[in-house]
């Protein structure tokens, strides 16, 4: 009964802190969807936590209901010492679980069929479309039809569907905008496909989310969807400074660095993804010994 | 009164001594059995082992296009070697049932003649395989020339090393009997090695099926 | 002559693993040299090192694990600090620091606490559940153990001398591979990994063999606890899935070490490949480790409800379908690669379809609480506390199998609560429970209960602070793995999560003072009847400890809860009071034979990861050497006299039922 107490007094104490805690980050990112497919994602995410919970909540509070009366110091409680097979509980048993499932696997089967990531999305702009390739340790964004890139800074139109083609330069790593959509795989020698639509004008947070190696931590890029005509002016300033992605700026770039801004190439040598899909231009180099004897040796060099 | 409330606590003490009956001393089970145990776990054993031979199927299946712009199966396989090292293997099981069948019946020439034989094909069955292997490195096409070879290699040469490790096995066996005679634990070892030896050659028929001849016709 | 290894090896330039190497060596010599000056290295050679006893054995796995859980633990609360600290800015562990150790925690908790938990609980009482001896193969039995300790050596190695693989717990190519990691670090990882897997394949094989075919008279498959049950299913996924572990493993090492090509990006290999392999491994893994624990809530709920299992038939087909859909599900650890809708929601479903059956189970243990007399000792607290917990996990695991939701979550920390939820609520709580339910009958004394309750808590509460805060950090977008962030909206959170690691830090410290005041106070806590919880399983019919034999007569059983039966009986005055007729006793000679496998497993192992191929060659001589000299063994077993089984029995008898007397006296 003492401890009950303290556990009541230690709930009222919790609950204004996990309030504050709650309501103080409202960027619930994945919850806070800014796009036709994030909202699909996070919508039956949503819903299928709720159709759980009726199942779970009850289960739980039943559980320590049990727990709690059926206490051996509980002399009110009867003692069914035989009570150990019921044909009509059992069939319950099995069937709640069973219902459940086959609810959620109805949900599932038609969500994986709608927001499969290389489902186009219907709209009446044209897409745009965008090849993506995951180097060590920053995003390449390749603009084919406007024939300019960026890099580690997603430029999108708003209200205009996306088509991600996307490889890695080197090792598996995804691709994620959370707000956006779903999140995909890039894979060296193989093309996946995305899918994603910014509803509106915004600054969204993109990373990747498979381990690539010590600069992982770092390969966290930005995705601005503009208006129309601010997206045209971007990539007229775009076409006017910077570099020009050739071949062999490419390799240059495939080297393992981090790289401190975001920044633009003003255009881009043709066919260049082809090329690092079918390794013309090859994968980037791993690690290079670096010269501190020991670090080396620690590697087995 | 039921079994289930029997089994709760509740009993009238009186039909619990009646049916119990005395107490009966048993001790270490008697050699039949020990033989189904060790027979029993080593299948279980070759069941693993062929699961493991089938994540190399499977990766090889997966793989067997992957060439690289190199030679593919087509090119490179000689279905005639592979003929002469599958007769050696089915001959050596053979052969090999004539051992086990020697061992039980403690005839000495079958044993001894049937394992040397055993020994003899699967000493012929590595020698033509490793020919092979060398022959395709030289011509360029070792294992690290693309997937598909790496697959290949390490497919078939688990499969060959397998077989080593049962020649080692096998001239163990020999010794064993030698120096100790047919006792009950070596003829479990016996009975151990045969079916391993069998097994072995089951995966060799998977083998020159799915690698050599859908490979050789492909 | 020493292959790529150099002094340069020993990170005499890096403090944390330097200080943190010397601690770990001052102790191992302390303790080696504490046990030589009491003269006690022929007792544990003889009892210990080179016992086949299915008991002993069981004892050293969980003791492995126990120490490698303060190992593990310590790398998590390295980087739970690391996270809190790493707000706009690099913390105190650079980027190949921190994802060594990243790597490192998963490795070990997986393959080095989990594992030999589960194997170490499933030794000591599967022989006595079933009444009989020992297992199936008590040499191979000591074989497993000590190639598991050999990967607990290297990996351990790998702090003081090298570097450990940092490509997380599971080596996804191409990082693994040779040009991305050229260290000896993944190295490491797989030669510790396969050797190791070696040890639990043999174990599976054995545990099998033993469940199916050596059985006390009268224990059908229909009467078996249900922890034998589960027990059996977890090493039919063991004989089914290593096998795919070691064959992936030697794949990616033969692209390290001979320039393979199954997994590079050059030269056609393929990265897919290497996912559905691993995973079709890594998918009934985490059933293995769950199912034992399951195995161990059914024991302690029936007990300590003092009611029979309820739905004993369900329970069996539950774990049975449970150990066939393992096996069916692997896919649902990629859904974001790509495979396209169909694919994608065949996995998913089936991946649902497993937790009828696990929703059953969790029914059933209810309704066995229902209408019972419960006894909170410790084991039952661990067990309503995971029921309560390992729901949620199962939630959230149904949750990421709807494919859609899987999109925005997968590799989140979102995901890394929700299998926390279901290791440490499902699989770790039940080896607590496990541990402080049969520790009376591995040593004679019972736990101490004050400490225990403490431990839970400490535990409960910890678990909730630390992971409750991933799942919403997950929610807001936070992947796993990351060194440093600035997202400022996750670091209350991160911060939360800290102070419940170090909650759970104040769990582990309680639970070593449970077990040093239990040692102290031995004999306040003794256990002199055998049965101190009113079991109902066979063990219990033992005294604590049992004989080397177990049982000086192998119990003739009669039905489910036989012994709970025949102690109801005889506590009223009803049942066999004659004596049994005492035989002579064979049982397994003990054998270095593991040790010195393991030996030079060790041996070859680090000969392998750095590339010294003399000693690579003089360790497999020696292995094959090892065999033949056991196989050359003439004298396999002693034979304890029956005069002598006889007087232990007899002694224990007497114990028990003076034990038995006082008890009625004082009611």
């Amino acid at each position: 009964m003492i401890l009950w107490g303290r556990m009541r007094k230690l709930a009222f104490g919790l609950a204004p802190l996990s309030a504050a805690l709650l309501l103080s980050g409202c960027d619930w990112a994945v919850l806070n969807p800014k796009g036709p497919i994030a909202d699909g994602n996070s919508t039956l995410l949503v819903d299928s936590v709720a159709i759980m919970l009726v199942i779970v909540v009850p289960t739980i509070v039943a559980t320590l209901a049990a727990a709690w009366w059926y206490r051996a110091s509980n002399a009110r409680a009867h003692y069914l010492p035989d009570f150990e097979y019921s044909g009509q509980l059992e069939l319950i048993v099995w069937a709640i679980p069973l219902l459940t499932i086959m609810l959620l696997g109805g949900v599932t089967w038609i969500g994986a069929h709608d927001l499969d990531p290389a489902v186009p999305i219907v709209s009446k702009e044209e897409p745009l479309n965008i090849q993506v390739v995951s180097l060590d340790w920053k995003w390449l964004f390749i603009y084919p039809d406007q024939h300019v890139a960026s890099v580690d800074r997603l430029v999108v139109p708003a209200g205009v569907p996306i088509r991600f083609a996307l490889t890695s330069g080197s090792v598996m790593t995804a691709f994620f905008v959370p707000q956006l959509g779903s999140m995909i795989y890039t894979m060296n020698r193989m093309t996946t496909h995305l899918n994603l639509l910014a509803d509106d004008p915004g600054t969204f947070r993109g990373l990747a989310t498979q381990i690539s190696g010590d600069g992982f931590a770092s390969m966290h890029f930005e995705v601005v969807a503009k208006t129309a005509p601010e997206f045209y002016d971007w990539l007229g300033q775009t076409r006017a400074t910077g570099d020009e992605l050739t071949p062999e700026r490419y390799i240059e770039l495939s080297k393992q660095s981090v790289v401190p801004a975001p920044f633009t190439f003003r255009a881009v040598a043709d066919g260049l993804f082809d090329k690092i899909l079918d390794q013309t231009l090859p994968p980037g180099p791993g690690p290079i010994a670096e010269t501190n004897s020991g670090a080396a040796a620690r590697m087995g060099k | 009164m039921t079994a289930f409330q029997a089994g709760a606590g509740y009993s009238d003490g009186r039909r619990e001594e009646a049916r119990r009956p005395a107490a009966i001393a048993l001790d270490h089970s008697d050699p039949e059995s020990k033989r189904i145990i060790v027979g029993f776990g080593f299948w279980i054993f070759l069941l693993s082992d062929i699961i493991m031979f089938s994540a190399f199927f499977a990766t090889y299946a997966v793989l067997s296009g992957e060439t690289a712009g190199g030679p593919s199966g087509k090119d490179l396989f000689d279905l005639h070697n592979v003929a002469i090292e599958t007769a050696c293997l089915l001959l050596s099981s053979f052969t090999c049932g004539l051992a086990a069948i020697g061992a039980r019946a403690h005839n000495g020439l079958m044993y001894y003649g049937g394992m040397a034989a055993t020994g003899v094909l699967g000493l012929g069955f590595l020698a033509i395989e490793i020919h092979e292997f060398v022959g395709l490195i030289a011509q360029g096409a070792g294992p690290t020339r693309s997937a598909f070879l790496s697959a290949f290699f390490t497919l078939v040469g688990c499969h060959g090393v397998h077989v080593t490790l049962g020649i080692l096995w096998l001239l163990t066996m020999i010794a064993q009997v030698f120096a100790k005679g047919y006792r009950a634990d070596i003829l479990r070892r016996v009975l151990c090695f045969a079916l391993f030896w069998h097994t072995l050659d089951i995966i060799w028929v998977a083998i020159f099926t799915v690698v050599y001849l859908f490979g050789a016709g492909a | 002559m020493f292959g790529k290894l150099t002094w340069g090896a020993i990170p005499f330039d890096q403090p944390i693993p330097l200080f943190a190497g010397a601690i770990v060596i001052v102790v191992i010599v302390g303790v080696l040299a504490f046990i030589t000056i009491k003269g006690w290295i022929p007792y544990l050679w003889s009892e210990w090192v080179t016992s086949v006893d299915h008991k002993h054995i069981g004892i050293m796995y969980v003791t492995l694990a126990a120490v490698m859980l303060i190992r593990g633990f310590i790398d998590a609360i390295m980087m739970r600090s690391q996270q809190a600290i790493a707000f706009q800015s690099q913390g105190y562990l650079p980027p190949e620091h921190y994802n060594q150790i990243f790597s490192a925690h998963g490795t070990i908790m997986i393959f080095f606490v989990a594992m030999p938990f589960v194997i170490g609980l499933m030794n000591f009482v599967l022989p006595l559940q079933l009444g009989v001896r020992d297992v199936a193969f008590p040499t191979l039995n000591s074989v497993s153990f000590w190639l598991t300790a050999t990967g607990v050596l290297l990996v351990n190695i790998s702090l003081v001398v090298g570097e450990f693989s940092k490509t997380g717990w599971l080596p996804f190519p191409p990082l693994s591979e040779l040009a991305y990691s050229p260290g000896v670090g993944v190295d490491y990882y797989l030669w510790g990994v396969q050797i190791a897997g070696v040890g639990t394949l043999m174990t599976g094989v054995n545990f099998v063999t033993t469940i199916l075919k050596i059985h006390a008279p009268g224990v059908t498959y229909m009467r078996m606890p249900v922890f034998c049950w589960t027990s059996l299913a977890t090493n039919l996924l063991i004989v089914a899935a290593f096998p795919v572990l070691t064959a992936t493993l030697a794949m990616l090492t033969l692209d390290r070490y001979l320039g393979f090509h199954f997994f590079t990006n050059e030269a056609g290999g393929n990265v897919m490949m290497f996912m559905n392999l691993i995973w079709i491994w890594g998918h009934p893994e985490v059933y293995i480790l769950v199912l034992p624990a399951f195995g161990v809530f059914s024991e302690v709920v029936s007990t300590f409800s003092r009611k029979p299992l309820f739905g004993y038939r369900s329970m069996v087909m539950a774990t049975m379908a449970i150990c066939i859909i393992a096996y069916t599900v692997w896919l649902h650890h990629f859904f974001t690669m790509g495979a396209g809708p169909n694919v994608n929601a065949v996995f998913g479903i089936a991946s649902m379809i497993i937790a009828v059956p696990t929703g059953v189970k969790i029914f059933n243990w209810l309704f066995t609480m229902y209408g019972g007399r419960i006894v909170y000792a410790t084991p039952m607290l661990w067990s309503v506390g995971f029921m309560v917990t390992f729901v949620i996990g199962g939630l959230t695991g149904v949750l990421v199998a709807v494919v859609p939701a899987d999109f925005m979550l997968h590799n989140s920390l979102f995901q890394v609560a929700h299998f926390h939820n279901v290791i440490i609520g499902g699989v770790l709580f039940g080896m607590f429970a496990g541990y402080t339910y049969w520790f009376p009958k591995a040593f004679g004394f019972r736990l101490h209960e004050g400490w225990g309750k403490a431990a839970f808590w400490c535990w409960f509460i910890g678990f909730y602070l630390a992971f409750m805060p991933l799942y919403v950090v997950g929610l807001m977008g936070m992947t796993r793995r990351m060194q440093h962030y600035d997202v400022p909206e996750w670091r209350p959170w991160l911060l939360v999560a800290e102070l419940g690691a170090v909650t759970v830090l104040a769990g582990i410290l309680c639970q070593v003072m449970q077990l040093v005041v239990s040692i102290r106070h031995r004999e306040e806590l003794r256990d002199v009847t055998g049965d101190p919880w009113m079991g109902r399983s066979l063990e219990w019919s033992t005294a604590s400890p049992p004989p080397a034999f177990n049982f000086a007569v192998l119990p003739v059983v009669e039905d489910r809860d036989d012994y709970w039966r025949r102690q109801r009986l005889a506590e009223r005055g009803l049942g066999p009071t004659a004596e049994p007729v005492y035989k002579a006793i064979e049982m397994p000679r003990n054998s270095p034979t593991g040790f010195i496998c393991a030996f030079f497993a060790s041996f070859g192992g680090f000969g392998m990861i750095w590339q010294i191929w003399w000693l690579v060659i003089v360790a497999i001589v020696g292995a094959f050497a090892t065999f033949v000299v056991f196989a050359w063994r003439d004298r396999t077993e002693y034979e304890i006299p029956a005069e002598e089984v006889a007087r232990i029995d007899r002694a224990n008898r007497r114990a028990r039922g003076e034990a038995v007397a006082n008890a009625e006296a004082l009611t």
